[in-house]
């Protein structure tokens, strides 16, 4: 026999004697898993960002339909996922708001000062841990992009010294909120509009003495909200549990750090 | 009474400019006492001490503020007669916040002395012990150990060697080097005083070779000495003045992996503390104020000043005729492990042994590059550690293949980032690789 005519034989042979023990195997030795668990998997969209809560989206998947978790918990998939999953299984359909992450800081390169220059590791972390961070302002963003890295869909830019999330792209997997050394990202209902992106607790004078756009502790915006903004200290901090319409907060804040943006496109749209 | 070149010397180290000439000649000045002094409570490992001062309260030179806050903390005592006017949060050297006890000084001064033990060769240990704890006398050669604790080694552990630290290192720094110098007899005390207390039989010196006068002084003061006593030379090189470096230089013995000096029968105290101890046991003098040198191209008297803790690098910069031209970087400690600070408006404290003021042209504005694999951060490190792999593992984020490859061993001595041609931060990514480790171990300790 010639040598090609052999290691295709043996080759050949050794994998049908393989498949013949899958198949064995497969028969005898499967573990019975829930068909839905499989379906349920397919319809969520395999980001694996574990937003949810859960090691990956089949994870999840086995949690909703085992652990009977709830099925509005997957941030990528939206209302439309949760809605389908929930009509699959049958069961009543959670309601679900698209949240969006923030950074509550504005004060970019322009406003706020840096009061050395560093030259370490371009990590938040290491940076906070050199002397507290080169940034003037205490609890403003550092801007050397940890929570950018993070991102499992780049939806987080440094630009001009901060970090920047694009509402549209971001999942609210919350990967940035824990990678954030100064705590200074929220998930927030992406339909609101209007956020104090100050995150300084500081008194109004030392706000004032390292940052241009900075929350003194004012409270115009307390009395224009209608309860919806309230003070923690010096700072005032929006409750996304309230309606906030009025744009005369955004107007009125003499350290313009109320800021409006314009609403996401809605991913079906 | 010998004077011994050291048997051994430390594998890898480096040979970095030592610039010493620019203070090592000023004598030892004390400081006009500054008008406020900030106190912080951290100026040890371990627990922050706690205030038992409130604003408002009088008091007198030498009395206790803050109290020891565990086995591992030191208490903290009024460098100078006044009033307390806040307790407030200050930046320390070392970019940690940190309370502290901020005095105003009373133009007339009272001191409260602690009790003395002139006859401290008669005294229990034990006694002495308490005392240099209530002294509140930390390792001022940098980490600020409480010396309380290195004194009381277990009785499993006897030791038989006592090293006095006078190696200095650190390239600028002169304090230890004048010490030796003034204070010659003060420290051979001291010596004396702690091999009493751990009823150690030998007794040794051990001063780099770069300093000969120290040596010259060292052997004078302690040439009457009883027992096993020597002064080692040591070979020049960094990290001379390293614990576990300085042993295997002076004993040839090795400090086992995540051991202490005492499972080798070793103490290590720096000469500064030394005389702290004496100051405490024979003058009743709590450790308040330490001598700092001020150096550097960009001041303009470089200076050894004896300053209270908790003075202003402001105040010391002005007593040293202020910053001549341009400060580009100032350096709280010495430029190999000292810490950059952004503001003088930091106090000093008992580890705080040199203020670096460098101009412009000493620095070098670099950017870093991919590691080249050359091996020469292998070659310089003093604990055999791999910095490069090591680096690369924190990098990417992998601390725990980081962890099996030492990096708890590292000492931060930056041999390693002082070789490496690719200027890689190598010593920034221990810290943070080490800080990780250290906050998954705390985590683990609260949650079994």
């Amino acid at each position: 026999m010639d040598p090609i005519t052999t290691s295709t034989l043996c080759i050949g042979g050794i994998g049908l004697a393989s498949a013949a023990a899958l198949a064995v195997a497969e028969k005898y030795l499967s573990v019975p898993q829930d068909p839905r668990i499989g379906k349920v998997t397919e319809m969520l969209p395999g980001a694996n960002c574990g937003g949810c809560g859960y090691a990956g989206c089949a994870d999840y998947a086995r949690a909703i339909v085992a652990d009977n978790a709830e099925c509005n918990l997957c941030a990528p998939g939206g209302p439309a996922c949760a809605q389908a999953i929930a009509a699959f299984l049958g069961r009543a359909a959670a309601a679900m708001e698209r949240r969006v992450a923030i950074v509550l800081c504005c004060g970019d390169d322009t406003e706020a000062l840096r009061r050395a220059a560093y030259n370490g590791i371009a990590d938040c972390a290491a940076a906070q841990a050199t002397a507290g961070g080169d940034k003037g302002c205490a609890y403003g963003c550092l801007g050397y992009g940890s929570c950018a890295r993070v991102c499992p869909v780049n939806a987080i830019r440094i630009a001009n010294g901060i970090a920047k999330v694009d509402k549209a792209l971001c999942i609210a997997c919350g990967k940035c909120v824990a990678a954030c050394p100064r705590k200074l990202i929220k998930l927030v209902p992406a339909a609101a509009e209007i956020h104090v992106l100050c995150s300084s607790k500081d008194k109004g004078p030392a706000v004032k003495k390292v940052c241009g756009t900075g929350c003194i502790g004012c409270r115009i915006c307390t009395k224009l909200a209608d309860g919806a903004i309230t003070m923690d200290g010096f700072l005032a901090v929006v409750d996304y549990a309230k309606p906030l319409t009025n744009e005369e907060t955004v107007a009125k804040c003499p350290g313009h750090c109320i800021r409006k943006d314009a609403p996401p496109p809605t991913p079906n749209s | 009474m010998a004077t011994i070149p050291s048997p051994h010397t430390f594998r890898g180290g480096i040979h970095p400019a030592y610039n010493k000439a620019l203070a090592a000649a000023a004598p030892i000045r004390e400081l006009p006492l500054p008008a406020r002094l900030t106190v912080p409570m951290s100026q040890h490992l371990g627990a922050p001490a706690k205030p038992v001062v409130k604003a408002g309260d009088t008091v007198a030179g030498g009395q206790l503020v803050a109290e020891a806050a565990g086995f591992i903390s030191a208490p903290v005592h009024a460098p100078a007669a006044g009033k307390v006017v806040a307790i407030e949060e200050t930046l320390t050297a070392s970019g940690r916040a940190c309370a502290a006890v901020v005095i105003e000084t009373a133009p007339e001064q009272v001191w409260q002395p602690l009790p003395t033990f002139p006859e401290w060769r008669f005294t229990d240990a034990k006694q002495l012990i308490e005392h240099i704890g209530a002294a509140g006398v930390v390792g001022m050669g940098g980490a600020g150990f409480p010396t309380r604790v290195k004194l009381s080694p277990p009785s499993d552990k006897p030791i038989d060697t006592v090293i006095l630290n006078g190696a200095e290192c650190e390239p600028y720094l002169t304090s230890d080097h004048r010490m030796m110098l003034e204070h010659a007899a003060e420290i051979r005390i001291g010596a004396e005083i702690i091999r009493h207390i751990l009823g150690a039989r030998s007794l040794r010196i051990a001063i780099e070779d770069n300093k000969p006068d120290a040596i010259a002084a060292m052997e004078k003061a302690f040439q009457d000495t009883d027992g096993d006593v020597a002064v080692t030379v040591l070979r020049t090189s960094y990290p001379q003045g390293s614990e576990k470096q300085q042993i295997f230089s002076v004993t040839g013995r090795e400090v086992p992996r995540g051991g202490l000096p005492m499972d080798v029968g070793c103490v290590v105290e720096n000469v500064s503390t030394a005389f702290a101890v004496f100051d405490a046991v024979v003058n009743g003098r709590p450790l308040v104020r330490r001598v700092i040198t001020v150096t550097g191209d960009a001041i303009a008297q470089p200076a050894n000043l004896l300053a209270p803790c908790g003075t202003l690098y402001s105040d010391l910069v002005a007593a040293c005729g202020g910053v001549a031209g341009q400060a580009a970087k100032v350096i709280s400690g010495g430029p190999m492990m000292g810490f950059a600070v952004s503001s003088l408006a930091v106090p000093t404290g008992k580890t705080a042994s040199g203020l670096l003021l460098l101009s412009p042209k000493k620095i070098s504005d670099f950017s870093s590059q991919a590691c080249i694999a050359c091996g020469r951060c292998v070659d310089a490190c003093p604990m055999r550690l791999s910095p490069a792999e090591l680096s690369q593992c924190i990098e990417a984020d992998d601390i725990d293949g980081a962890e099996p490859l030492a990096l708890m061993d590292c000492i931060e001595c930056g041999s390693c980032a002082f070789v490496c041609p690719a200027r890689r931060p190598l010593v920034h990514h221990m810290r943070r690789g080490k800080a990780v480790v250290m906050a998954r171990r705390a985590a683990a300790k609260k949650t079994p």
